[in-house]
């Protein structure tokens, strides 16, 4: 009946990545940087981030959109499974800190000699790369296996998230939990034994973003189109229907909320080491209200729109913090209600409903098919209005 | 009182109270498998509480509500579980997935796994796709199978609905006021199509329309403030001084 995904998205979303994976990086590497086609560390290292973004912003999109949960706690996601990262990579400095210790930097600043015990698991990867998933998964499984099985809803489902994420940023503000405090994590150097610091990681970095958003992108077009992701927009426009068509619908709810929650994890992971700092700030709630900004500016309910809409606003972030900085917050801001008031399906809507005006103007001409049903319409109500 | 096995629905002394307002009082109710039955009453008589009480919307205060032969206890299930023992309802207003197909929302109504884990990897059958075809003769929406179901007329919502519930093949319809914003032909075919279910299913419809309600009745229940205030058919009931006191009666005065 339905296709997961037609031919010509295939082709399109094809070629974007082409683009994406195999020619920005090969212009980054093999053009001289005086060639007009050159693409600087720079922007690669930027574009890595944009793709992190982007990946955060499709699982907003998939439990909002979707799923009608708006979360406002998937940066607290998206920044656990980047401090698993993050812990990883303090213990990969090894013993090149300021302090020449064996332990990371704050550690010795908060007077350790050894490592705590559950900072040790974390020199091995897998381990690392283990508690990437598992972190942010159990806490989705658990906080979302008490919200929705004791039915909270709409906007009180938006506050507990809230609350959640706000409670996480002091907890890890706070030095004794030997999380880095308010400095977090920073001054990486080595991943996997490459240099974080070098073009080359920072393009490897930026591929594996890429290919990750694309993995995102393509799974969650085919989970959007099976029977669960039916139930899963069911429940957005009518739980009761669903409850009462025999589905457990909390139990649906709660695997999506996982499974984004753990994408974001793993998003997070990959930015931190391409930003190179990972800390509370990272987790505070306006960092999760911009990521709802990116799906609404982008499209709610479609996966191309958030992460048109991560890369649009963040691009103009990076120019508009330079540009004008102190006007940053009241563009962001603008922009939303431009978008709430005006576009209600964001960027994409957008580009439909452009789309339809041009072909509808081209068919004008030739015949006249949307104004001979309207006639026979008004004349039939008036027919039923005389009697 | 001693039990008769063939009851489908048993409510015993069933109470709710909202706020110190007694939606339904002391109600004792029994329904014969196979009837189609017929529930009538003023506003506010506690009709759609009662389908909430059955559902496992809302609990009582006190009583019991058995369903089947088997007497299983429905007060202690919560939506869900009730839907799968084989209780169906249809909403006062259409209640259906508006951003989805006519075909998908009776693709999600059709009886199977309600798993998450099988829907991720079901996919429909031509069984399913057959049985889907034949809903949609019935209920009258070939045409529309690929339309959402958000852009149909009320009365096709209607129709979509009592759909969805034969796709589920419930044992038990709970259908809540199907003729609501019909013409009086499509009120007529809900009427043909219900009494065409009775015996194969037993049927409760709550509705307002008398000429509906002479059409499809075998048995009337009066429900007024919660409690049963007389059963038996159409003439009986009508003919009751206490229904034309309390709800006929009515009627007739705003006339």
């Amino acid at each position: 009946m339905q296709k997961t995904i037609s031919k010509g998205e295939l082709i399109a979303v094809f070629i974007v990545a082409l683009i994406a994976i195999v020619v920005v990086p090969c212009l980054n590497c093999f053009t001289p940087e005086s060639s007009p086609f050159h693409i600087s560390d720079f922007t690669i290292n930027l574009w890595g981030e944009y793709c992190c973004y982007a990946i955060l912003a499709i699982t907003v999109d998939l439990l909002w959109g979707y799923t009608g949960l708006l979360s406002l706690g998937q940066c607290l996601f998206f920044s656990l499974g980047g401090y698993m990262m993050g812990m990883y990579l303090m213990r990969m400095i090894g013993s090149l800190g300021q302090y020449h210790m064996p332990i990371p930097d704050f550690l010795v600043f908060l007077g350790w000699t050894r490592l705590p015990v559950f900072w040790q698991p974390f020199s091995s990867f897998p381990f690392a790369m283990m508690m990437v998933v598992l972190l942010p998964g159990a806490l989705a499984f658990v906080f979302g296996f008490l919200a929705f099985h004791s039915r909270i809803r709409g906007v009180y489902f938006s506050i507990l998230t809230q609350a959640l994420t706000y409670a996480a940023c002091l907890l890890f503000f706070r030095n004794n939990i030997l999380m880095g405090g308010n400095n977090g994590f920073t001054d990486f150097k080595f991943l996997l034994g490459f240099d974080t610091r070098t073009a080359a990681t920072k393009r490897g970095l930026y591929i594996a973003s890429a290919l990750f958003l694309l993995i995102v992108y393509l799974g969650f077009k085919w989970l959007t189109a099976t029977k669960l992701g039916k139930v899963q927009r069911a429940i957005r426009d009518s739980e009761n229907r669903v409850l009462f068509s025999g589905y457990a619908a909390a139990n649906f709810k709660l695997f999506v909320f996982v499974l984004a929650c753990v994408v974001a994890g793993l998003a997070g992971a990959l930015f931190v080491p391409q930003v190179g700092i990972i800390n509370p700030d990272q987790m505070s709630t306006d960092k999760s209200l911009e990521a709802i900004v990116w799906v609404a500016v982008g499209g709610r309910g479609t996966l191309v729109g958030p992460i048109i809409g991560a890369i649009f606003v963040n691009a103009l972030k990076s120019w508009a913090t330079r540009a004008y900085p102190d006007y940053w917050l009241i563009i962001l801001g603008g922009m939303f209600l431009l978008v709430v008031l005006f576009l209600p399906r964001g960027l994409v809507g957008l580009a439909e409903h452009t789309v339809a005006l041009w072909k509808r103007s081209r068919r004008q001409p030739e015949d006249d098919p949307p104004e001979a049903p309207a006639e026979t319409a008004a004349t039939a109500a008036s027919q039923i209005a005389s009697k | 009182m001693t039990r008769r096995k063939d009851f489908i629905l048993e409510a015993e002394d069933v109470c709710k109270t909202f706020d110190g307002f007694k939606a339904i009082s002391n109600l004792n109710f029994y329904m014969d498998e196979g009837e189609l039955r017929t529930v009538i009453g003023p506003n506010g008589a506690g009709k759609t509480t009662f389908l909430d009480l059955i559902t496992g919307r809302t609990k009582p205060d006190t009583g019991s509500i058995r369903f089947g032969r088997e007497g299983i206890d429905l007060i202690r299930k919560n939506e869900y579980e009730i839907y799968r023992l084989g209780i169906g309802r249809k909403f006062q207003t259409p209640t259906v997935y508006t951003d989805h197909t006519v075909f998908e929302n009776l693709l999600l109504s059709l009886e199977g796994s309600r798993g998450v884990f099988s829907a991720l990897f079901s996919r429909v059958t031509s069984e399913q796709r057959d049985r889907i075809h034949e809903i949609l003769k019935t209920i009258g929406l070939s045409a529309r199978v690929d339309a959402k179901a958000g852009s149909l007329a009320h009365g096709q919502k209607q129709w979509l609905e009592i759909g969805m519930l034969l796709a589920q093949n419930a044992r038990l319809l709970l259908v809540d006021e199907p003729a609501a914003g019909m013409t009086d032909e499509e009120t007529a075919k809900t009427g043909e199509l219900l009494l065409s279910l009775a015996g194969k299913h037993s049927i409760i419809v709550i509705e307002h329309d008398m000429v509906f309600v002479r059409q499809i009745a075998s048995k009337v229940t009066v429900l007024h403030q919660g409690t049963i205030l007389c059963e038996g058919t159409v003439d009986e009931v009508q003919a009751n001084e206490r229904v034309i006191e309390v709800y006929l009666g009515r009627k007739h005065s705003h006339n």
